[in-house]
């Protein structure tokens, strides 16, 4: 059955991906568990480097969770444990010994919600770019300018840097989370169903950024909209309680599924 | 319908006893604010904030305990405050899920519900009684024992209400879990923990009793933190005591002078309250 193929370790050749694309992160057995309950069950699914991966899913499927074990979020909480291999490049994520600040620098997170910090919009980028660098005030300030040109926020707030983060409407202060993740220069960004609390115009907007970083950054994102995953992605991956169901390039799955599971689940039968 | 008539009835009844002990209750805060402003006011002048405590039968005022009060108070929280947001903050970020916490916020309760005279006594004991005398820093150590819970319990409550997704964006640009606290726990919490010291001073300045066992009381003008040292409510507890006439009058304004500082502190506590809800 297909789905065995994909959830063992792959080969480029093996689900027939073009040549010339390089694993950025490996994600191989994956467990996880939330105390006793285990809510990823032998994951297996690369993410290509310069690519968007895309992570569909009925509520509760474990694509969220993935997610938060790429930077070691799920750290943060007592009794969540992950189980297997995970590697960004050939650095072993999961490992004890594993630097999470330097980690978390590497692969940034964008989330459901947006949180901007409770401070002006300058200080919300230049905050991040400030742990790495000292520079003086003039480089600071082009830096903050590009990340916010980067996130196509900049003509929005040019004239307001110093007013709240806060008072921005939802879908820029989005774009402030996203220039915020993109000024700590990370190389992996992962959105966490990023527009789902956004209106269908900062929702747009949002889509068109991601097809713009995937240039310069390698980008995994969970979301409950299809049609979203469909535009913005590359790959997509449908999961379904824990299991990664069928992996692939995301116009073959949403065309002709192997599974038909995922099959029913993009023609809307469930989920 | 006949029901629906003595469900109306009754609410009635429900709704005109509940304002009657609310008026009841409010009413008794008139009288008192009344008397006070009544008593009070005619003794304010001048005098009361430039001249000493005086012997009974001369004019004098209340400077040397309201002198004392502000050192007492400013002490007190400067000893308690870091304290107690230490605490606070191992309890609501690095300790949120261990068993300790519970056990400390147990005992944090306990210390909050404490009659102040059991702290005077203790702080007597361990403080006063070893150094022979009575001493402002015993009577500042007293209320500060006083300040560290109240301000423990806010310091938590209010890093509690932050939302776990502020620290998850903190934690997802590489923010260690110090600066993450520091830089934007503390900030989006600020106006709360503020509040939460401003009570605390609310709360310290009118305390007699550990003050009775430790600073004791002076006559006289003293601001040697090793010796007795005078304080408001201690002078209005003995003034108001006292069979003579200008000794009450001062007790009244002294009462008057605490009480609007405590209106004050509570005024601006609640502006920051709103500060915060707008925010």
């Amino acid at each position: 059955m297909t789905v065995a193929t994909y959830t063992t370790p792959m080969t480029a050749a093996a689900v027939g991906i073009p040549a010339g694309l390089r694993e950025k992160i490996s994600i191989r057995n994956l467990d996880f568990f939330y105390g006793e309950h285990r809510a990823l069950k032998n994951i297996s699914v690369p993410l290509y480097h310069g690519k968007v991966t895309a992570f569909i899913g009925p509520s509760g499927c474990g694509k969220s969770t993935l997610l938060r074990v790429l930077n070691r979020m799920y750290d943060l909480y007592p009794n969540q444990r992950a189980v297997g291999k995970v590697t960004l490049d050939d650095e072993d994520i999961l490992s004890p010994a594993q630097d999470l600040n330097l980690l978390r620098a590497k692969v940034g997170m964008v989330f459901q919600k947006p949180t901007p910090f409770p401070m002006s919009i300058y200080e919300n980028i230049a905050f991040g770019i400030r742990l790495y660098e000292r520079l003086p005030k003039s480089e600071l300030d082009s830096k903050v300018e590009q990340a916010l040109i980067r996130a196509a926020l900049w003509d929005e707030v040019k004239d307001k840097l110093h007013a709240s983060g806060l008072s921005l409407s939802g879908g820029q202060q989005q774009r402030l989370c996203i220039a915020r993740t993109v000024a700590v220069r990370p190389e992996v960004i992962l959105f966490d169903e990023p527009c789902s609390a956004l209106d269908p115009i900062s929702t747009a907007k949002i889509e068109e950024l991601i097809d713009e970083l995937k240039d310069d950054y390698t980008i995994a994102i969970v979301t409950h909209n299809m049609q979203q995953a469909a535009r913005v992605s590359d790959f997509t991956a449908f999961m379904y309680l824990g299991e990664l169901i069928e992996f692939g390039e995301t116009t073959r799955l949403f065309t002709s599924p192997s599974d038909p599971r995922t099959q029913d689940y993009i023609t809307g039968r469930f989920g | 319908m006949a029901l629906y008539h003595v469900r109306r009835r009754r609410n009635r009844i429900a709704l005109g006893l509940a304002v009657a002990a609310t008026g009841f209750g409010l009413a008794w805060l008139i009288i008192i604010l009344g008397v006070l402003l009544w008593e009070g006011l005619s003794g304010l002048s001048l005098a009361v904030f430039t001249r000493m405590t005086p012997p009974p039968g001369s004019a004098g005022g209340l400077l040397n305990p309201i002198v004392g009060s502000l050192i007492l108070t400013f002490l007190a929280i400067l000893i308690g405050t870091p304290i107690g947001i230490l605490a606070g903050t191992y309890m609501a970020e690095y300790g949120r899920y261990s068993r300790l916490t519970s056990v400390v916020r147990f005992i944090n309760d306990i210390l909050l519900s404490a009659p102040s005279i059991v702290i005077g006594l203790f702080v007597y004991e361990v403080m006063v009684a070893r150094m022979g005398h009575f001493s402002g820093w015993a009577g500042a150590a007293a209320l500060a024992v006083i300040v560290i819970p109240v301000v423990v319990r806010t310091t938590e409550d209010m890093l509690t209400l932050v939302p776990d997704t502020l620290r998850e964006a903190a934690a997802s640009i590489g923010l260690p879990r110090s600066l993450m606290i520091t830089k934007v726990a503390y900030r989006a919490a600020r106006a709360g923990m503020i509040t939460g010291v401003l009570l605390a001073i609310a709360r310290i300045s009118g305390e007699t009793a550990p003050l009775l066992f430790t600073a004791l009381n002076n006559q006289f003008w003293s601001v040697d933190m090793n010796g007795p040292i005078a304080s408001l409510p201690v002078v209005i507890f003995q003034f108001a005591l006292s069979p003579y006439h200008d000794w009450q009058r001062l007790a009244w304004t002294g009462a008057l002078i605490i009480t609007m500082a405590v209106l004050a502190l509570s005024i601006l506590a609640r502006l920051l309250a709103a500060q915060r809800r707008a925010s």
